[in-house]
């Protein structure tokens, strides 16, 4: 056990906690009002935006599971920066209109949007359960991001007692969470990535310099890994792959509903489109942080004694800790697990009031309450942001990882189906609610088909197209189907002119 | 907004035809799955993926700047 480095991790975690809760007196307001509380009173502009966004979109699991994939696959893993270049054209094109609508309507969600432009609330209902259902696993994965830091500190986490920092971790989480909302993790998410990049620099500059140079870094990877493998004949291969990763992960990000809260928080459309710019330096610093996984094989970690216990619990997910545990001293090593365990806090605090939005609006106040106070919306989205941590917690603890990274994988090709409605949406009158519905739903449906043939462990599905394979993202496959039949039914069956009055 | 100011609007956009360029550049695997020419010791596949993140945020960059002359809100 590392006392030094345990000591920093726990000073740091203690002084983000502080902040957590005095965040709640930071652009004062009234949080027992939801836009309040879970939009941060829309008021955060380009800086905060910036610090906020970046905490959604760089998360513990994305620093700890693309290096673990680099170094575990090579060149594939490496998609996670094209990926990054295409969500800013992306940002910058489509959500400040959204911003615009979503501010002037009072919609906090995106299911708002979609239900009230759509006048349907099954639809608004719809979306709601998708991005919830997509965004639970991720929550959990924050988690396992959490623990294997906790676990490289040198403390075992199996068993109840061995969960125990995790479970501390998240009360705290929760109880900032409920007194400050969306304040606390754009606070923290300030902290977060000052250490964050403080650690990345160190990294980039101390650990080639102790191997030799970036040359003797990728000299020490096998060549068949460092670049894509040629397709074979009849096959876009790996190409197709890598491309339509790259390309179904951009469209899908911001459909996740903390990525969504992140942008909704924004003042204005102009802060969304600057941030466009700004955020690129998160995919530079992840371009890095991905070329820590080849550091990691030439550090040689994987055949070191002293952290083979450590990647027989946690595979290849400890990579990055013991690249850190064998080139840092101590108390470095205490910031650099810092940064990824409140990496975990910040998207994980952003993703339970997400889902706490969207279950308080679509649901709570579509069907249940629909006369409810403003005090009373606010106190649902505070209760179900707990409940939420909660299951993740929960989920951990009992089920076994693969459930959440398979969950995981499954939602990624579920958040896609939210595009046509929020595309269509913002850009054309001609779908009605019943295309972009028939178009969910068949979207859903295959794109959850293609993930079961590979046994949820890939989602990869190899499309023949006249006996030629193209084995491509099964979420982009299944959005082009939701496109498709969304466009079948409105030929067949036109949306009618909207009406004043909006249908139930 | 009025379908005037949508048509303006839309003469005014030409610059966000610059976003073409990264997807096109980044779909187009076969171009840069390489490993030489190398920079720095680093190999193609790397570095011009790295430093075309830069480039991403240029374009941004100069489409935000062609739009915020015209000091409305697109």
């Amino acid at each position: 056990m590392d006392i030094t480095a345990t000591l920093v991790f726990v000073g740091l975690f203690l002084f983000v906690t502080w902040v957590g809760f005095v965040a709640a007196r930071w652009r004062k307001a009234d949080l027992n009002m939801l836009h309040e509380w879970g939009l941060g009173g829309r008021r955060f502009g380009t800086v905060v935006t910036w610090f906020l966004l970046g905490g959604d979109l760089y998360t513990a699991y994305t620093f700890i599971a693309v290096p673990a994939l680099v170094y575990g696959v090579g060149a594939l893993g490496f998609f996670a920066i094209p990926y990054t270049i295409l969500i800013y054209p992306i940002l910058y094109l489509v959500f400040p209109k959204l911003w615009r609508i979503a501010h002037a309507k009072g919609h906090v969600t995106a299911a708002d949007f979609v239900e009230d432009r759509f006048a349907s609330k099954g639809l608004g209902l719809a979306i709601a359960c998708t991005g919830l259902f997509a965004t639970m696993p991720y929550i959990a994965l924050q988690l396992v991001g959490m623990e294997v830091v906790i676990g490289a500190l040198g403390f075992s986490t199996e068993g109840w007692l061995g969960h125990m920092p995790l479970i501390i971790a998240f009360l705290i989480l929760a109880a900032f969470t409920y007194t400050s909302g969306l304040r606390a993790p754009a606070l923290i998410a300030i902290v977060k990535d000052l250490l964050i990049f403080v650690t990345v620099i160190a990294a980039i500059v101390i650990i080639p310099a102790k191997l030799g140079g970036y040359g003797a870094i990728f000299a020490a990877v096998p060549p068949e890994k460092l670049i894509l493998p040629k397709p074979e004949p009849g096959s876009l291969g790996q190409y197709s792959v890598y491309a339509t990763l790259a390309l179904g992960s951009a469209l899908a990000l911001f459909l996740y509903p903390h990525c969504m809260t992140g942008i909704l928080s924004s003042s204005s459309g102009s802060v969304i489109r600057r941030n466009a710019g700004l955020l690129s330096a998160y995919s530079f610093v992840l371009g890095l942080i991905a070329l820590l996984g080849y550091m990691a094989i030439a550090a040689g970690v994987g055949e070191n004694p002293a952290y083979a216990f450590g990647f027989e619990t946690y595979g290849p997910n400890f990579a990055v800790p013991a690249l850190f545990l064998d080139s840092f001293s101590s108390w470095f090593v205490g910031v650099a697990f810092a940064a990824i365990a409140i990496g975990a806090l910040v998207p994980a605090a952003i993703m339970s009031i997400a889902c706490a939005n969207l279950y308080t609006r679509s649901l709570y106040k579509a069907y249940l309450k629909p006369h409810c106070t403003d005090a009373e919306e606010a106190r649902m989205a505070k209760i179900v942001s707990l409940v939420v941590k909660v299951g993740a917690v929960l989920f951990i603890l009992v089920l076994p990882q693969e459930y959440a990274i398979q969950l995981q994988l499954l939602g990624g090709i579920w958040i896609i189906q939210l595009l046509p409605a929020i595309l269509l949406g913002l850009y054309t009158k001609s779908f009605g609610a019943g295309a972009i519905m028939a178009g969910w739903a068949v979207g859903m449906t295959s794109g959850t088909w293609m993930a079961a043939t590979q046994g949820f462990g890939s989602s990869i599905y190899p499309l023949y197209v006249f006996g030629f394979e193209i084995p491509a993202y099964a979420a982009l496959y299944s959005v082009i189907l939701n496109f498709a039949v969304a466009g079948l039914w409105t030929l067949v069956a036109p949306a009618k002119p909207q009406t004043q009055a909006a249908s139930t | 907004m009025s379908e005037g100011t949508e048509k303006t609007g839309r003469r005014r956009h030409w610059p966000r035809l610059l976003f073409a360029i990264p997807f096109i550049v980044v779909l187009s695997v076969p171009l840069y799955d390489r490993l030489e020419p190398e920079l720095l010791g680093i190999p193609f596949f790397y570095w011009f993926q790295l430093s075309f993140v830069l480039v991403g945020a240029v374009i941004v960059a100069i489409v935000y700047a062609f739009e915020d002359k015209d000091g409305r809100e697109p």
